[in-house]
């Protein structure tokens, strides 16, 4: 799997191109911690290039959530896959994260969370 | 039919785990949203057993087996050398628990007991025997000619 990252605006962009598992999410985890030890506060997570999850992929996610409401750092996700959304939504994660469909309504979240 | 897989205990192996359970189960005409269910239930078994039973010893074999019996697919995954696990004595984790404590862990099994309709682990020799049961027919219009 491929983690590219890029600063846009008041945004920081981390985008997941290929398959997170439990042989890519150390990577990912390592990505997403420096984002926050680095100060960006307004993270877009870019799934339309993932194609795979699996649990140790959703608890990268899921290991921030607590730390990110303390910080109060936004994390929204976009772009995910019908069957990747599905992973996400047999344990009801979905409902404790922020996930919108498209990059426009990540922004628009992201500003509306931020307002 | 029974289809056969032997691997490495290293996470790299992952991968080829889940491109052959999607190469057998591709025989069938499966929804997209199931196939991919199976393929994740397989591999967090896989990876369970790879991570923490292993340590990821490169020199630990695993086997993968898929059975289809007129609709109810079997997947075992055969761990020669260990006994390693209660499946009976499981306790399904909380999951706002794992939130508040900022773990990563503890969610595959939780997956895997979601998607299957029969989780056990058996004896085999001095080691074990993963068998996972989805009952599939509803899903399956037709075998892929």
């Amino acid at each position: 799997m491929q983690v590219n990252t890029s600063a846009e605006d008041n945004y920081y962009r981390i985008a997941l191109d290929g398959e997170l598992d439990a042989s890519s999410a150390i990577a990912f985890d390592a990505v997403l911690q420096e984002a926050v030890e680095t100060g960006h506060h307004h993270l877009l997570i870019d799934c339309q290039r993932l194609t795979y999850i699996s649990s140790a992929g959703l608890g990268v996610f899921m290991s921030h959530v607590q730390e990110f409401e303390e910080k109060k750092i936004q994390m929204i996700i976009f772009g995910l896959t019908t069957k990747v959304l599905n992973v996400f939504q047999i344990l009801g994660l979905d409902q404790l994260l922020h996930i919108t469909a498209t990059e426009p309504e990540a922004k628009a979240q992201l500003n509306a969370l931020h307002l | 039919m029974l289809y056969t897989y032997k691997f490495f205990c290293t996470r790299e192996s992952l991968k080829g785990i889940r491109a052959f359970v999607e190469a057998t189960l591709k025989l069938y005409v499966l929804s997209e949203i199931l196939l991919n269910q199976l393929i994740l239930a397989v591999d967090e078994i896989c990876a369970n057993l790879i991570i923490h039973a292993h340590h990821c010893n490169p020199a630990d074999t695993l086997e993968l087996t898929i059975e289809n019996t007129n609709g109810d697919i079997y997947f075992e995954i055969h761990d020669r050398q260990q006994m390693n696990f209660d499946w009976q004595a499981y306790q399904k984790p909380d999951i706002q628990e794992l939130v508040k404590t900022g773990r990563k862990g503890g969610m595959g099994l939780l997956l895997v007991s979601s998607v299957m309709d029969d989780v056990e682990v058996k004896p085999e020799g001095e080691g074990s025997i993963w068998r996972l049961h989805k009952q599939i027919e509803a899903d399956v219009k037709r075998p892929v000619a």
